[in-house]
């Protein structure tokens, strides 16, 4: 276990350099920050005088050994726009993104298993056919036209839930939650839908397929003509073995949610990470760009590793090949 | 014992309160985009100083006809040509009680001038200021500059004593690591207090009762939340979770004043749009080709193949307004008899090419923005399809303004589309020193692509330090008279600016489409 863990360690500070490394030589193309920052009618020489104090004077070599160096002691450096810690600014984002995401992985996985099964056990029956042509819907609408059908339908027309932010939220000093308050569990339930629908869909019919599979199988037939309970037969037999490639998925899914998060926050003002990146991109804000696309990085990483691990609990086999 | 002697003091206290709560009006309003930073001198964005504005005061601002009036300075006078004299208001206080005085004007100019200042040169040319009493100031110039008062009323006053005990004398630096607590803090003067600052979800602000000003408006509690996508703030408007919006989506306009309970409020901005020529010797877009641009009967040409009314119709949806130079009216420096269109006349165009040796039109590039103007792209895509009409190919390239204007500033076009407002000094001199003065000495600082006329350097030079106000005016539109004769730009449209709100909401509009809350009232 410490080796799996010391060589995915190894792993994520090659992941992270070779991201910030693709990342600097494509921050020239996203544009030019002194622009951004200097006023409209600021001179050449003002312009010049703030490019020299960023470094941005430097070839992009140089810059991208300068901000290795600075990382290496810590260092995220300061967003050029708000001019605040960019770590300051990403831990003030964070609780929203993961609360956000927390909740969507909750409704794709708590919908989306019992759905699957569901599809898996009668896949002629009425109900099954319905959910698995909504379904097509979910998986090929593209998430921004969900979130303000959503707002239009249930915030404009119905009045019922709120059509941006996150609500009343409680500061716990190292951490703001939306799950205490009645409006912030209110504000969550349209984007939570919104970014949880196209990975639940994608569980459902991951969990079918590989139900369906499983029932067919030698283990569920001796199993079924032993006369064993359905239930223990659907749930703890079939669906313990069908739920390996749930995991994976899951667990890599959570990182694109993070990421999809970028069109869910922005449609509903919701004030995460996703928020931050696109205004970042926009304002050609370097430091706070390079250091959300580190912690995208790393998460993936890290969520990698917990899923190799989360295998060995469920699947004995692994245990005992490591053990 | 302890609970009766406070009762009659929360008695009084109660009382003062129930009036207040009883006419509490909150208002909830939204824009595209959040605030960059409480602290006033580390930035460079309108919109971030009109949302300050509402917490801090300047030393002039401006009334509700956009003039200079009088804010924490009662009078001024110039004493010597390098030096202005203010006499400073009595019985201001700041937000926390403490007392404004000479002290923190000081300290402020102090604190804009350092050189890790991002907004120091909204202040370029003053070199210092100096206390003469406790109500006193002497601004020190580096020489004669008729334009002060314009940059004083966008320089916010903050208070020294706070500074010091919050460790804030210096603005926040990116180079050299420093943060400072005035970017999520602030204690001013201004007509609302600064309740709390979130990023992106909520700037909350409480009416100022100790305000040196009689309020206009009534407003007791002001909640500003940025909403990025113009969909979702145009249903958090129609759903009733925010009182107003500004500005408001043009394509969105009509649902929004149809629905019940709704308004729109619209009027021209100070920003016109044109579009920028190259007057270098050959074409960017085709290295070696001489430049068709630097004859000027073809840039009449292009001029009189713009069909401005179809852009006014079609592409700006009527709410714009045709124009013919490059400051808008409310701006000194404009003058009604330059800003008569030149006439769409697209036979008189091809003849004109023709006489200049471009019988068959030429092919040039046009480079636009898509995300910084109203229907920037839109706009270009209707030129290049005028322009073809006479035989001018149109090589047309739309781009994200975080690119574009980079390339725009390093001369790499040949037609490129640029707004100018004059903001912040609202002064024409701004579009005669940045835009159509030869770039040296610090002027021409958006005219990269080499537009150069003596006559207009000499204006500009003079104008710069002209303190008589008439002669000031006479030099600039002799300058831009010039400009327009040269076909220095070809001007379009002054751009709309539109604000969506409850029937419920009584604000005014400005042209600078600053939001002036001080001035809003609620039913």
């Amino acid at each position: 276990m410490a080796g799996l863990l010391l060589s995915r360690l190894l792993q994520a500070a090659l992941v992270m350099i070779a991201v910030t490394a693709v990342a600097f030589a494509m921050f020239r193309f996203v544009g030019d920050p002194v622009r951004a920052m200097a006023r409209e009618d600021s001179t050449p020489q003002e312009r010049a005088e703030l490019a020299q104090a960023l470094g941005l004077d430097q070839p992009v070599p140089v810059q991208y050994a300068r901000f290795v160096g600075r990382v290496a002691r810590g260092d995220f450096g300061i967003s050029y726009r708000n001019q605040r810690p960019v770590t300051t600014l990403i831990a003030e984002r964070l609780p929203a993104t993961l609360e956000l995401v927390f909740a969507a992985t909750l409704l794709a996985l708590g919908l989306g298993i019992p759905l699957g099964v569901m599809c898996a056990i009668r896949p002629d029956g009425a109900a099954a056919r319905l959910v698995q042509s909504i379904s097509l819907i979910g998986i090929s609408t593209p998430t921004f036209v969900t979130g303000i059908a959503l707002i239009l339908f249930f915030a404009v027309t119905l009045r019922w839930l709120p059509s941006f932010g996150r609500g009343d939220i409680v500061d716990l000093g190292f951490w703001t939650t939306g799950y205490l308050t009645g409006s912030g569990l209110r504000s969550l339930v349209l984007p939570s839908i919104t970014l949880a629908l196209y990975q639940l869909t994608l569980i459902m019919r991951l969990v079918r397929s590989e139900m369906i599979d499983a029932l067919s199988s030698d283990y569920i037939r001796f199993a079924r003509a032993r006369g064993l309970p359905k239930s223990r037969i659907h749930y703890v037999l079939a669906l313990r073995n069908a739920l390996m490639p749930v995991i994976t998925v899951t667990g890599l899914q959570i990182g694109s949610l993070v990421a999809f998060a970028i069109v869910t926050e922005t449609v509903f003002q919701w004030p995460g990470m996703g928020l931050l990146f696109i205004q970042a991109v926009s304002f050609v804000d370097i430091p706070v760009m390079a250091a959300y696309l580190m912690f995208v990085g790393a998460l993936f990483v890290v969520l990698n590793t917990a899923v190799d691990l989360v295998y060995a609990i469920v699947d004995p086999r692994l245990r005992k090949a490591k053990g | 014992m302890k609970l009766n002697r406070h009762l009659p003091v929360l008695a009084v206290a109660l009382t003062a309160l129930l009036p207040a709560v009883a006419g509490a009006q909150t208002l909830r309003w939204s824009s595209q985009g959040d605030i960059a930073t409480m602290d006033p001198y580390a930035h460079t964005e309108s919109f971030t100083s009109n949302v300050q504005h509402h917490v801090y005061d300047p030393l002039v601002r401006r009334n509700r006809e956009l003039k200079i009036e009088p804010a924490l300075a009662t009078s001024w006078s110039i004493v010597a040509p390098d030096r202005w004299r203010f006499v400073l208001r009595r019985g201001v206080v700041f937000h926390d009680g403490s007392p404004f005085s000479a002290d923190d004007v000081v300290a402020s100019v102090e604190r804009l001038l350092d050189p890790t200042a991002r907004a120091r040169g909204n202040l370029a040319n003053v070199v210092k200021a100096e206390k003469v009493d406790d109500f006193t100031v002497d601004f020190v110039l580096k020489g004669p500059y008729p334009l002060l008062l314009n940059d004083l009323s966008g320089i916010f006053i903050m208070s020294k004593r706070w500074m010091e005990a919050n460790n804030a004398l210096k603005p926040g630096n990116i180079t050299t690591g420093t943060t400072t607590y005035a970017s999520t803090n602030a204690n001013g003067t201004g007509p609302f207090k600064l309740e709390s600052y979130r990023p992106d979800q909520a700037t909350i602000m409480t009416a100022n009762d100790k305000w040196w000003d009689k309020p206009e408006h009534n407003l007791t509690r002001i909640e500003f939340r940025p909403i990025k996508s113009d969909a979702t703030r145009v249903a958090a408007l129609l759903s009733g979770e925010i009182d107003m919006m500004a500005p408001a989506p043009l394509q969105d306009l009509a649902r929004i004043s149809a629905a019940p309970g709704f308004k729109v409020i619209e009027e021209p901005s100070l920003r016109l749009i044109f579009l920028g020529l190259n007057f270098r010797p050959e074409l960017q877009g085709q290295p070696g080709v001489p430049n068709p641009l630097l004859k000027q009967p073809v840039r009449q040409a292009l001029w009189h193949a713009i069909d401005l009314d179809t852009l006014h119709r079609r592409v700006m949806r009527g709410k714009s307004r045709s124009v013919a130079t490059i400051v808008a009216p409310p701006v000194p420096g404009y003058s009604a008899e330059l800003d008569k269109p030149v006439g769409f006349e697209p036979d008189k165009a091809k003849k004109m090419l023709a006489d200049a040796g471009y019988p068959n039109g030429f092919k040039v590039k046009l480079d636009c923005s898509n995300d910084r103007y109203i229907n920037d792209e839109q706009t270009c895509v209707a030129v290049a399809a005028m322009w073809t009409r006479i035989g001018v190919q149109v090589d047309l390239k739309t781009e994200s303004r975080a690119t574009y204007f980079p390339k725009v500033d390093r001369g790499e076009t040949d037609i490129y589309m640029l707004g100018w407002a004059t903001l912040p000094p609202m002064d024409g001199f701004s579009a005669l020193s940045a835009l159509i003065t030869t770039r040296k000495d610090g002027f021409g600082g958006n005219n990269p692509n080499g537009y150069s006329n003596p006559a207009i350097d000499e204006l500009t030079r003079k104008a710069a330090v002209e303190l008589d106000e008439p002669k000031r005016l006479a030099q600039m539109v002799e300058a831009f008279k010039i400009a327009r004769n040269d076909v220095a730009f070809l001007p379009l449209h002054q751009q709309p600016v539109a604000w969506a709100m409850k029937n419920a909401v009584d604000v005014p509009q400005f042209a600078d489409e600053y939001v002036r809350l001080w001035f809003a009232r609620m039913k």
